[in-house]
């Protein structure tokens, strides 16, 4: 067999071959493992480290806004806070949450290879990753900086004190690190699915994960471009962004979101394609529309390429392009609303179960819809006019990223933690935080749906007493979302060292990832697997009970 | 097949031919990204000399242009000799690939020390955009950014020759220890496809460089 000739002596091994977590208990066989699953493990440390970091950062920021002349008195710290916040979230958090970690884990074993097709490089996006967040951190940590994650020019160049250059250098090798593992995504899909695998037999995650990798290929450069000229402008004030000498600080703008509206669209595919797999898994029962959902992944990230400029409604920029940009922001939101319809379909008559990355999926969708519908009032010309740069934007990206993405994160976590640990983690406990996260959340979030249409603006360390009552609700809101946060952080870690032994399948998926043993081995397969069926192979309702 | 069972086959792939291809199509995409960096820059530049033309000129008039088109005619040859290389290992000649290497090697230093000196030239000529500038009055502002762009342009090709160099350099060190034959030779081609890109990349900065404002 040509198939299984070329596999080296790992796969040779004959049975009862160690999992990945024992092959190796050295720290050099984790620091320089090329194994995907080992550099997923890598990654979900490191993004649960920052995680935490930025997510301090918000409680201090909810601190702060308690009374209405600031809890924390110094409005330079505040911005200092803020920037540090969405920098960390962005892009040491959110951009890489779910492709470096599950992601990582998942894409070989779902298509049936052994490894990445680039496990080399694989290794090296997480060391990018590592250099660029210490740079970041050192920079926001060091005295920090007070623009905001946007950076918008003549700010950063011209007038911000503090680290700009440094933490814009963290994050333009972090971006490198973006680069690799997209490349690397699209390329194993394109080459390394087992016989039988074809594209209509992926997952969904994978044609998410394929989308999310052609975003962060093609729109992460051009950050770098802008990253490199607005350090250029910083270190020698002279430059493109700066108007002083001819320069446009809108052009800034173009570049900056022809880059980070796609990233939007990064933080978010990933968790859709999440979500694609945890329902079905939980209703037993086919996805609905599979090709629908499948291609709307690709519409969505072609689309979200061509919607920057509903940033800069009221910026100056010309009216003629501010329709255009509304009417394709509109058209994005057409594949959105159809995966969340082929959910909603896929559960109609199912055998639900409500375990808890059931839960956090049925979650995503409302708080996803909610954002979603949102975003729709700001594409709108007229009311963006109102709610641009207000806590109605705020929240309105909240619902997606943290509504949305992060209970994907947290969903996936749940759904593959016994494939990636081996280990069970108490179920009601986890339903019980999963609760905890929906309603912790819309408690902090909701509330500035309003105090933005009434006119709060962001990124202000002090407010009109009349908005206390709000802003009140909105900090309570945080200190139970803090809480749920921190559970998963106890019973997870608790569940490695004392939890029961997962069985290979322990939901009753489908899917490749679910015939290896749990934990798999260093190889994941004994012999490349052979793909007979599509990926939700789950009996037709009515026939007979799905599970036991 | 023995070539199934070669020690560089990772275990994740079919065979040779399978993890060959793959090896190309990543480097192909991995220029795709490269494309959009230069791209960013292209566009921002074109963007810039859109709003004040005769003063982006007046900067461009500024240039070395004999610098600038020897070493056009270098980096089209040093593509030329490498793909020669590609082509003598193909045929199973490492010897020629390692005269390649070093031939092409040496025209990309030589590309760099001509770069050198013209930015010694454009220094010494006060053509940094910051600081002291040597044209003065309306055109001063243009022709500071034209400059900016200058320097951000070169110093990124620059870099991306430096590891074109060392990459060159590798190979012909795997060739003489006899890494590469007929039957397999991936790095080869994909360190060419990096190669020629480089080597594009000036094709179209030097138009934009040295020519755009000599035509107005």
């Amino acid at each position: 067999m040509s198939q299984t000739a070329a596999l080296n002596e790992r796969i040779a091994s004959p049975l009862g071959r160690p999992s990945y977590l024992a092959d190796g208990v050295t720290l050099k066989s984790w620091l320089l493992t090329t194994d995907h699953k080992r550099i997923a493990i890598l990654y979900m440390i490191s993004i649960t480290v920052f995680f935490f970091l930025g997510g301090s950062a918000a409680a201090l920021i909810r601190y702060n806004l308690i009374v209405p002349e600031g809890m924390l008195r110094s409005a330079e710290t505040y911005d200092r806070l803020f920037t540090m916040h969405g920098v960390i979230m962005v892009w040491f958090f959110l951009v890489p949450a779910v492709p470096v970690t599950i992601g990582n884990f998942v894409l070989p074993l779902m298509i049936g290879a052994h490894d990445l097709a680039f496990p080399k490089i694989n290794l090296l996006s997480w060391y990018l990753f590592i250099a660029g967040g210490a740079l970041a951190l050192y920079a926001l940590f060091a005295g920090g900086v007070d623009t905001g994650w946007t950076f918008y020019a003549p700010l950063s160049t011209d007038y911000a004190e503090g680290n700009v250059v440094l933490l814009v250098t963290g994050i333009f090798v972090s971006g490198f690190s973006s680069i690799a593992t997209g490349l690397n995504f699209i390329v194993t899909i394109h080459r390394l699915r087992a016989p039988g695998m074809t594209w209509y037999r992926m997952p969904i995650f994978l044609w998410s994960l394929y989308s999310t990798s052609v975003i962060m290929v093609l729109a992460t450069p051009v950050l770098a471009i802008t990253l490199l000229l607005l350090a250029f402008e910083r270190i020698f004030h002279v430059g493109v962004f700066d108007p002083r000498i001819g320069g446009d600080p809108l052009l800034f703008q173009h570049m900056f979101w022809f880059y980070s509206h796609p990233a939007v669209y990064i933080m978010i595919l990933p968790g859709l394609g999440v979500v694609s797999e945890i329902i079905p898994a939980f209703s037993g029962k086919e996805l609905f529309g599979y090709k629908f959902v499948a291609w709307c992944s690709i519409a969505i990230a072609v689309i979200g390429f061509f919607v920057w400029g509903h940033h800069m409604f009221v910026a100056g920029q010309s009216l003629y392009a501010s329709v255009v940009f509304s009417m394709l922001s509109y058209f994005v939101a057409v594949p959105s609303a159809i995966k969340v319809f082929n959910w909603l379909g896929t559960l109609h008559k199912g055998y639900i179960r409500f375990d808890a990355p059931m839960l956090y999926a049925l979650g995503f969708i409302g708080l996803f819809t909610m954002g979603g519908l949102t975003g729709l009032f700001l594409a709108a010309l007229a009311a963006d006019v109102h709610l641009h740069d207000t806590y109605f934007v705020v929240a309105h990206f909240h619902y997606i990223m943290v509504g949305g993405m992060v209970s994907a994160y947290f969903g996936a976590l749940h759904y593959w933690w016994p494939k990636i640990s081996g280990r069970i983690y108490p179920d009601m406990i986890a339903r019980a935080a999963a609760l905890l996260m929906f309603l912790g959340f819309n408690l902090t979030f909701f509330p500035q749906f309003i105090l933005g249409y009434l006119g709060m603006p962001r990124r202000y360390h002090s407010y009109p007493p009349e908005f206390q009552v709000l802003h009140v609700l909105s900090s309570a809101g945080a200190t139970i979302l803090a809480v749920a946060y921190l559970m998963p952080l106890f019973y997870l870690t608790w569940s490695l060292f004392r939890g029961a032994g997962a069985p290979a399948n322990p939901w009753d998926a489908k899917g490749l990832e679910w015939q290896t043993p749990s934990p798999p081995f260093t190889a994941n397969f004994a012999v490349t697997p052979v793909v007979t069926e599509g990926p939700y192979a789950y009996p037709t309702p009515g026939t007979s009970q799905p599970h036991v | 097949m023995s070539e199934e069972i070669a020690p560089h086959v990772h275990f994740q792939y079919a065979n040779a031919r399978h993890q060959a291809e793959t090896a190309i199509s990543g480097m192909w995409l991995f220029l795709a990204t490269e494309a959009l960096l230069f791209g960013g820059l292209l566009l921002a530049w074109v963007v810039s000399r859109h709003w004040q033309q005769s003063s982006f000129d007046a900067g461009g008039r500024e240039t070395v242009l004999w610098i600038g088109t020897i070493n056009l005619a270098l980096l089209i040859t040093s593509s030329f000799v490498y793909s020669t290389g590609l082509g003598s290992i193909e045929g199973g000649q490492p010897r020629r690939l390692i005269q390649c290497c070093w031939i092409t090697a040496g025209i990309g230093l030589l590309f760099l020390l001509l770069k050198f000196y013209e930015w010694h030239i454009d220094l010494s000529e006060h053509l940094f955009p910051a600081g002291p500038f040597k044209l003065h009055g309306a055109e001063a502002g243009g022709a500071r950014l034209f400059w900016t762009f200058y320097f951000v342009a070169t110093g990124l090709h620059a870099a991306h020759m430096t590891a074109g160099i060392g990459l060159v350099l590798w190979v012909a060190r795997q060739a003489r220890r006899g890494a590469y034959s007929a039957a397999w030779h991936t790095p080869v081609e994909v360190v060419g496809l990096y190669w020629s890109f480089v080597d594009m990349v000036w094709i179209v900065l030097y138009p934009m460089i040295y020519l755009v404002g000599r035509g107005a």
